[in-house]
C-alpha cells in the first residue's frame, strides 16, 4: 500500500513540466521546497519526538548568509552555498546544546524563544540585512553553467535536490540511529537502560534537522531572488510545523502531503482573500481537534476501513 | 567459583536518598557477590524500587556510593552503566509496543554496539542482529509472535520479552523489578524457569512480592523496610528470622 | 545622570508591564501545565480595545476601561478554554498548537479590526502632569504603572495565600489527581484560572496602550517576553514572575537604549545562563 503511494507521488512530482504552464511549475517548485523544509522539520517532530517551534531559524539563516555573500561580497554561489550550509548546522549544534536542556513544553518554548531572536536580529540589524525591506536582486545558481532562470529549469533542478533529500531522510530513518532515535522518542528510559545515550542521538538528529533546514532555505533564496525576515518568522516555523501536522508526522510522505496542503491553500487563499494568517490558526484548530494524526494516517485508515467494508459486503450473502 | 576474588559484582555503600523531608534510603549498605541470587523483599513502600533505581542510575543518591565490579559508578548515567555490564526490567512494562517483538529484542541487542551509530545503512542489512534477536525469542519460547507487535500480545509474553530484552544485553549484572507480577500460574512457572536457566555469568537481584516462588529461585535474601536493611543473609537464615516476621506480621 | 534616571523609570514602568502580562502567564502554565501561545494576542486585544474606548470617550477612566477591557478578553479566553481546550486534556501537543492558532486569528482579526497603522493611545489627563520628585521630573503615568504592578502582585498574592480558591489552585498545582480525589473541581478550576490569566492579560494591554501604543505585532513583540520572564522567573511561581518582570524590564531597556541593534540578544542572555544553570528559574520548585 505505501509503495503504490510512493510511486504515484514520484510520478505526480515528474508530470507538471511537461503538462502545465509556468505558473504550475513555480507552485511545484515551491511545494518541493517545502516538502524538504517540512520533512526535515518531522525530523525532530515525527521521529524524535521533538515539537519545535523555531525551525525557520534554519530556513532563514542559510537564506541570509548565501543573500549576503553573493549580493554584498560578490562570492560564487558554490562557496556561499557551502558557507551557509556550515554555518547553519553549527547554529544548530549551538541551539540544540541550549534546547536540549529541557524537554517538552521547555523544548518548544526554548525553540520559540531562540528563533524569535534571530527574526528580532534581523528586523534591527538593518545595516547589515536591510531589515523590513529585506535583500533583493538576487540570483541563482549556474551548476555546470546551465541557467536556471526559467522555470523548468529551475525546477528540475529543484526536483533532483529534493529527491536527493528525500533519499537521503529515508536512508537514515531506517538505520540503526534512525531505530534508536525511534526509541528515544518511545521510551527514553528503556533506552539508557539499554546502553543508548539519549542526549547524544537528539543533539545529533536535531543539527542533522538544522542541515536540511538549511538546504530548503538555500532552494528558498534561490527560487524567490530575494529574502526577507518574515522567512524566519514564527508564522514560517508554525506553516512547517501544521505541514507536518496536518499530513502526518512520524511517516515519511505525510510531511511532503503536509506540504502541499498549506502551501497550496495559502496561494488560493491570498488569491482571493488577504486572511491566510487567520485561516492558519482556524486550518491549525480544524486539524488537532478532528484529525489530530494527520491527513496521510487518517487517509490510511479510511482506505483499510473500505476494504474490511468491502471484504463484509462481498461475504455477506452467505 | 573464583576463590580469591576481593570484587564483589555490586557494592551498595552507605546509601542515602532524601526527597525534602522525606527520607526513602536510609544508610544502605550490601555487597553481592558474581553469580549470586540475591532476592530483595519488604512491604509496598519500603524503598525496593527507589534502591534499583539509584543502582540503575535512574535517580541520584543524596549520598553513598555504588560500585560494579569494583568500579565506582555513582556519578555514571545509565546508559554508561549498561556498558559496564548492569541491566534491569522494571515494573510497569516499557517494551515498544508498536515494534514486533523481534525489533524490541533487536534493540535490546544494539545498544551495546558502535553499529547503533550507523547512519547510512538500513537496520536490516545486520542479518546478525536478526538471527540473533529470533535466538533469544526461541530460548523465552516467544519465536511464534517474533513478528507481532507488542500491543497484540498477552500480558505474560510481553513480561518474557522484557526479560528477554534484559539478557539479551548478556549482562553481568542482572536488576529484575517484580518479574512475576500480575502472571497466571503457569506464566508464572515459564518465568520461573526462564530465570533459573540464566548462566552464572550474570549475578541476578530480584524485587519479588510472590514469596512461594521467589524464595526457591534465592540464595540469599535481603529484608527492607522504611528505605532500611533489616535483615540481611542466607535465605533459610532470613525467613526464620524474628525480626522478617514482624516487618510482615507487624508488631 | 538624566539619561540614567530615565531609563530606571522606564525600566521600572515596563517591569511592571511585563508583570501583568507575565502573571497571567506564569498562572495558566503552573496549574494547567500548558504554554499559552495566545497570551501575546490576549494582551494586544486588550491594548487595542483601550486604544479605541479611551480616543472615543476622552473623558473615560482608564481604569474602568482597563477592567471591562480584562473581562471581555476573560470572556473570550473562557469560551475558548472550555470550546478547545478541554477537548485536548489528553494531548497536550495539540494544546500547544490550538493556542498558536488562536492567537494567529485573534492578531488577523485585530487587522482587520483596526487596520495596519499604529494607534497611539492617550495618557489619561489625571495623570499627564509630571511629578516631581527630588528636582527631577518623572511622567507620572509610568510610576503610576509600577503603582498598578505591585497592586496586582499584592492583590494575586492574597488570592493565593488567604482565600479558599487559592488553596484549592495550590493543591491543582501540587497534585492534580489528589486534588480531584478530595472533591476539587480541578476542569472549572482550569476555566477560572485560564479566565483570570487572560484577564489580567488584557487588562495590562489597555495600562500598557499610552506607552506602547497598539499596532500589528504587539503580540509578537510582548510573548517572548512573557516567556523569557517565567523561565527566568521559575514557572508557576508568582514571585518569580514579580522579580522575573523587573530584572526583564531593566535588561531590555538599557539593552535597547545602549545597544539597539542587539537588544534581543541581550535579552536572550539571561535566558541562556537560567537554562544552563538553573533550569528551574530563580524561584520556581524542580520538577515544574
Amino acid at each position: 500500500m505505501k509503495w503504490i503511494g510512493v510511486v504515484l507521488l514520484a510520478a505526480a512530482f515528474l508530470l507538471p513540466p511537461f503538462l502545465a504552464g509556468d505558473f504550475y511549475i513555480n507552485l511545484a517548485s515551491q511545494i518541493l521546497i517545502a516538502a524538504i523544509f517540512a520533512l526535515s522539520l518531522n525530523l525532530l517532530v515525527g521521529f524524535g519526538g521533538m515539537t519545535s517551534l523555531g525551525h525557520a531559524s534554519y530556513l532563514g539563516v542559510a537564506a541570509y548568509i548565501s543573500a549576503l555573500l553573493t549580493s554584498r561580497y560578490g562570492w560564487d554561489h558554490g562557496s556561499a552555498a557551502i558557507i551557509a550550509i556550515a554555518g547553519t548546522t553549527a547554529m544548530a549544534g549551538a541551539f540544540g546544546l541550549i534546547a536540549l536542556r529541557a524537554s517538552g513544553l521547555g523544548f518548544l518554548m526554548i525553540t520559540l524563544a531562540l528563533s524569535q531572536v534571530l527574526w528580532g536580529l534581523a528586523y534591527r540589524m538593518s545595516d547589515v540585512t536591510n531589515g523590513d525591506n529585506g535583500i533583493a536582486g538576487l540570483t541563482r545558481p549556474m551548476p555546470f553553467g546551465i541557467s536556471l532562470e526559467s522555470a523548468v529549469a529551475f525546477y528540475w533542478f529543484t526536483l533532483l535536490v529534493a529527491a536527493f533529500a528525500f533519499v537521503m531522510m529515508a536512508i537514515f530513518v531506517s538505520s540503526s540511529f534512525g531505530s534508536s532515535l525511534k526509541g528515544v522518542r518511545d521510551q527514553p528510559r528503556r533506552m539508557a537502560a539499554l546502553g543508548f545515550n539519549p542526549w547524544m542521538i537528539r543533539w545529533i538528529t536535531f543539527i542533522y534537522a538544522g542541515f536540511w533546514g538549511g538546504v530548503s532555505g538555500l532552494m528558498y533564496v534561490y527560487y524567490n531572488k530575494y529574502i526577507h525576515p518574515t522567512s524566519l518568522s514564527t508564522t514560517s516555523s508554525a506553516e512547517a510545523l501544521l505541514g507536518v501536522i496536518a499530513g502526518g508526522s512520524g511517516t515519511l510522505g505525510g510531511p511532503v502531503v503536509g506540504a502541499a496542503v498549506v502551501l497550496l491553500l495559502k496561494n488560493y487563499v491570498s488569491a482571493y482573500v488577504e486572511r491566510w494568517n487567520m485561516l492558519l490558526g482556524l486550518v491549525f484548530l480544524f486539524i488537532v481537534l478532528v484529525m489530530p494524526t494527520g491527513i496521510v494516517p487518517a487517509f490510511d485508515r479510511l482506505i483499510a476501513g473500505l476494504r474490511r467494508g468491502l471484504q463484509k459486503g462481498l461475504r455477506w450473502p452467505r | 567459583m573464583a576463590a580469591l576474588t576481593s570484587t564483589y559484582a555490586l557494592e551498595v555503600i552507605h546509601l542515602n536518598k532524601a526527597f525534602g523531608g522525606l527520607v526513602v534510603t536510609q544508610d544502605i549498605s550490601l555487597t553481592i557477590r558474581p553469580g549470586e541470587r540475591r532476592l530483595l523483599i519488604g512491604p509496598n513502600g519500603a524503598g525496593k524500587t527507589t534502591l534499583f533505581n539509584q543502582i540503575s542510575g535512574d535517580m541520584r543518591p543524596s549520598s553513598g556510593q555504588i560500585r560494579l565490579f569494583g568500579r565506582d559508578v555513582t556519578r555514571l548515567a545509565s546508559y554508561q552503566r549498561a556498558h559496564i555490564g548492569l541491566s534491569r526490567t522494571y515494573q510497569i512494562i516499557t517494551l515498544f509496543t508498536g515494534d514486533t517483538l523481534e525489533h524490541n529484542i533487536t534493540l535490546g541487542l544494539l545498544g551495546l554496539r558502535p553499529s547503533r551509530w550507523q547512519m547510512w545503512r538500513p537496520l536490516s542489512f545486520y542479518g546478525d542482529l536478526a538471527t540473533e534477536a529470533r535466538r533469544i525469542l526461541d530460548a523465552a519460547g516467544l519465536l511464534h509472535l517474533a513478528t507481532h507487535p507488542v500491543s497484540e500480545i498477552a500480558y505474560g509474553e510481553k513480561r518474557r520479552v522484557e526479560l528477554a530484552m534484559a539478557l539479551a544485553q548478556k549482562p553481568r549484572v542482572l536488576l529484575l523489578d517484580e518479574p512475576l507480577a500480575g502472571l497466571s500460574n503457569t506464566e508464572r512457572s515459564v518465568v520461573k524457569s526462564l530465570i533459573a536457566s540464566i548462566s552464572r555469568e550474570t549475578t541476578v537481584i530480584m524485587i519479588e512480592h510472590d514469596m512461594d516462588t521467589a524464595l526457591d529461585l534465592a540464595e540469599t535474601v535481603t529484608l527492607l523496610n522504611y528505605g532500611r536493611v533489616i535483615v540481611d543473609g542466607d535465605r533459610d537464615a532470613v525467613i526464620a528470622d524474628q525480626r522478617t516476621r514482624e516487618v510482615y506480621l507487624g508488631v | 545622570m538624566q539619561f540614567w534616571i530615565i531609563q530606571g523609570l522606564n525600566s521600572l514602568s515596563l517591569g511592571g508591564l511585563l508583570f501583568l502580562l507575565s502573571s497571567g502567564f506564569s498562572l495558566i502554565f503552573g496549574l494547567m501545565r500548558l504554554a499559552n501561545l495566545t497570551h501575546g494576542a490576549f494582551f494586544m486585544l486588550g491594548t487595542y480595545l483601550g486604544a479605541t474606548a479611551l480616543r472615543a470617550y476622552s473623558g473615560l477612566d482608564i481604569w474602568v476601561t482597563a477592567l471591562g477591557a480584562g473581562i471581555v478578553v476573560a470572556a473570550l479566553g473562557g469560551l475558548f478554554e472550555r470550546l478547545v481546550l478541554t477537548r485536548l486534556k489528553t494531548n497536550p501537543l495539540g494544546q500547544v498548537l490550538v493556542t498558536l492558532g488562536m492567537s494567529f486569528i485573534i492578531a488577523d482579526a485585530c487587522l482587520v479590526l483596526w487596520g495596519g497603522d499604529s494607534i497611539p493611545v492617550p495618557t489619561p489627563q489625571s495623570l499627564q502632569a509630571p511629578t516631581r520628585v527630588w528636582g527631577f521630573v518623572f511622567p507620572t503615568y509610568r510610576l503610576v504603572l509600577v503603582g498598578c504592578a505591585i497592586a496586582a502582585a499584592i492583590a494575586l498574592y492574597l488570592l493565593m495565600e488567604r482565600t479558599r480558591l487559592g488553596a484549592m489552585i495550590r493543591a491543582g498545582v501540587d497534585d492534580g489527581q489528589m486534588a480531584r480525589a478530595v472533591g476539587i473541581p480541578v476542569s472549572n478550576l482550569f476555566t477560572l484560572v485560564f479566565c483570570l490569566g487572560s484577564g489580567i492579560a488584557g487588562a495590562g494591554g489597555v495600562l500598557g496602550g499610552p506607552i506602547l501604543s497598539a499596532y500589528p505585532g504587539l503580540d509578537g513583540d510582548m510573548l517572548p517576553l512573557a516567556l523569557i520572564v517565567v523561565i527566568l522567573g521559575g514557572i508557576g511561581s508568582l514571585p518569580g514572575a514579580f522579580v522575573g518582570s523587573f530584572i526583564i524590564g531593566f535588561i531590555y531597556t538599557f539593552g535597547t537604549a545602549l545597544f539597539p541593534e542587539l537588544s534581543y540578544i541581550i535579552l536572550f542572555l539571561p535566558m541562556i545562563f537560567v537554562i544552563a544553570f538553573r533550569p528551574q528559574g530563580l524561584f520556581g520548585r524542580v520538577g515544574a
